[in-house]
């Protein structure tokens, strides 16, 4: 069963003479438990079509699916509730808050939902230790070495138990051992059922995936795996 | 963890960018606070004067002018008693006391005295149409405190009857009392309790005054319609004095009265109302300059610091809606944090413009200042209300910022 959609994926940036194909007409599926892996050139189109996926672009033409529901004809508050409860976002820069602890970059996405202050609590608590971070809790990010910021990151996305992880790079700036630690997390949750998308240039990490979808500008040319 | 607590650590984190703002909001507050701090003590403190001083609007009859009363003292022509009626029943505010008088020149042993009919406190008050008119006797909070509403009480210190003279209004006087100013009492050879004939009637001294050095001391005040009677003319009068609430002089007291009595002359103690006036002025226009300085630079300086924050967090603006905040939670973070930054600026501001008064105002205006509670309200409201007004545009950019473009961005 897809968990998500795309049906003729078109995304044009800038107009006139100016305009550029991000994207040329994708139609992808993704089931329920899937661990797919995009991969391409620089500029090929797959980080607009990750963030596609997750709501934050929307497409020029064609459609997107999140469990059926074509999402850019929700209205943005039910968009940002869809982000909410089933999606995870994963980024190469780990984009953590600087100024803000490991616990507590961890229990934002449990904030912006809503939950008691407790509840973020004791739930980033566990994620953390769950990712191996439970003697870091009160560290900043620049009291972390990389590999620890990267998995702070993903117990931030796995805060709110998303049904879906969208991942872009997520290795991109590890070193080796690194790599192989949350390429052995993401396996992890894979095995747990949670479906991922993920946009990479390391091939060991795209060995990892159950299937690799390359992009070139803008389009699906072959599938791997 | 609460909203409020990313937007404290946000502050905490980046201060030193935030401390221009903060210096721009809370000089301007403060500069604001001491100068209305100062005014308001300086102002109450002329208006005090003011009072002690006595009588500083008069109203005399048309043809009379001020020299007449200042002079001779002798009016020339007379108005009516009902002018009083007109004034005590009519809704003007700041008439501290009022005092009718009739002044006539007498010969008494070959010399020449002014004799001034005025009318007693007791007697005031009996009069049903003059107590018409109570709130025009309500003395504003701000008003200088030396008057004693309407008249006030003669008593055996010497420098409280040397003020009650210059009121010249007193608690009791019968219509065959008199009292005899000091340099009349030598010359008369007059004491408490002599008889004296003025004009075929018999008074009898109820009290002698203690010198003034004014024309006070040739001075016999006797009941108003005593007076009134010996001059035949029926109730006439011919000055009404008027210790006026100085801020109420300022707000056109005077120009209500002329409109209520269009055929008396109303003159007021120029010199000193239009000081006070200009003092006001000049204060109210410091005010507002700053006012205008601290809206322009504080808005300008929070305006910018927003924006540069905003930009600064791009890529966290484009990961917190990344991960399903709404433009709504983004907006209420850069308000709060807005509301923060002026509730601090505003706060500081008042404790040190406070401070600064406390501290500048004995020295520089002579005067004792003391801190203004009320004024916190207003540097807050002025402050919040500031920083909230320059935060609305950058934060109206975050909350529509695009996250993809962000979070694209190398």
């Amino acid at each position: 069963m897809a968990i998500i959609a795309t049906e003729s994926l078109v995304k044009h940036y800038g107009k006139g003479k100016k305009e550029v194909s991000g994207l040329a007409g994708v139609d992808l599926t993704v089931d329920k438990g899937d661990y797919v892996a995009l991969v391409g050139p620089s500029g090929s189109g797959k980080t607009t079509l990750l963030l596609s996926l997750g709501g934050l672009i929307r497409p020029t033409s064609g459609r997107v699916f999140v469990d059926g529901t074509s999402i850019y004809d929700m209205k943005p508050a039910e968009r940002i509730e869809l982000r909410r409860s089933k999606i995870g976002f994963l980024f190469q820069t780990f984009n953590l808050i600087p100024y803000l602890t490991a616990l507590e970059n961890t229990q934002v996405p449990l904030m912006i939902a809503g939950k008691s202050r407790e509840e973020q609590e004791t739930t980033a608590k566990s994620t953390l230790e769950r990712v191996g971070l439970g003697n870091r809790l009160h560290h900043k990010p620049s009291e972390l070495s990389i590999g620890q910021q990267q998995r702070v990151a993903l117990a931030r996305t796995l805060a709110n138990n998303p049904s879906v992880i969208l991942a872009d790079e997520p290795t991109g700036n590890l070193d080796p051992a690194t790599v192989d630690s949350v390429a052995g997390m993401l396996r992890e949750l894979h095995d747990e059922g949670i479906t991922i998308v993920m946009v990479t240039h390391d091939p060991r990490m795209a060995a990892h995936a159950g299937r690799v979808e390359k992009l070139i500008d803008g389009r699906i040319t072959a599938e791997a795996a | 963890m609460r909203k409020v607590d990313i937007i404290i650590k946000e502050l905490c984190e980046r201060r030193s960018q935030l401390i221009t703002s903060f210096i721009a909001i809370t000089l301007g507050i403060m500069v604001i606070v001491g100068i209305k701090t100062v005014t308001f003590y300086s102002e109450n403190a002329v208006a005090s004067e003011l009072d002690n001083l006595g009588a500083n609007v008069l109203i005399l009859p048309k043809s009379s002018t001020v020299s007449d009363y200042y002079s001779a003292d002798v009016a020339n022509a007379q108005m009516p008693e009902s002018y009083v009626d007109t004034i005590t029943g009519s809704d003007l505010q700041g008439v501290n006391n009022l005092s009718p008088k009739l002044t006539l020149p007498i010969t008494l042993n070959g010399r020449r005295f002014i004799l001034t009919g005025i009318l007693p406190n007791d007697e005031f008050k009996a009069k049903p149409a003059w107590q018409i008119g109570g709130d025009i006797f309500a003395k504003p909070p701000t008003c200088g405190g030396a008057a004693d509403i309407p008249g006030i009480k003669m008593n055996n210190d010497s420098s409280l009857d040397k003020a009650a003279v210059r009121k010249a209004v007193i608690k009791d006087l019968g219509p065959s009392q008199a009292i005899v100013g000091h340099d009349a009492a030598q010359l008369l050879s007059l004491r408490k309790g002599s008889p004296v004939s003025i004009k075929g009637r018999d008074l009898t001294v109820l009290k002698v005054l203690p010198q003034t050095g004014t024309i006070d001391d040739s001075r016999i005040f006797a009941n108003l319609h005593t007076v009134q009677s010996m001059y035949g003319k029926g109730r006439v009068l011919s000055a009404i004095e008027i210790v006026g609430c100085c801020k109420e002089i300022s707000k056109g007291l005077i120009s209500e009265l002329n409109k209520i009595l269009p055929d008396a002359r109303v003159v007021t103690i120029s010199q000193i109302a239009s000081t006070q006036l200009k003092t006001n002025n000049m204060m109210s226009q410091f005010s507002l300059i700053f006012l205008v300085i601290i809206v322009l630079v504080g808005g300008v300086s929070i305006a910018n610091y927003m924006f540069a924050n905003v930009q600064e967090r791009r890529k966290e603006i484009g990961t917190l809606i990344a991960i399903g905040m709404s433009p709504r939670q983004l907006l209420s973070i850069f308000y709060g944090k807005a509301i923060i930054l002026g509730v601090v600026g505003g706060a500081v501001g008042y404790v040190l413009g406070t401070g600064l008064a406390v501290w500048l105002g004995p020295r520089i205006a002579h005067i004792p200042v003391l801190p203004m509670p009320a004024l916190l309200g207003w540097a807050l409201l002025i402050s919040v209300a500031l920083s909230l007004l320059a935060t609305a545009i950058p934060a109206k950019n975050a909350a529509g910022l695009d996250p993809a473009a962000t979070l694209m961005e190398v």
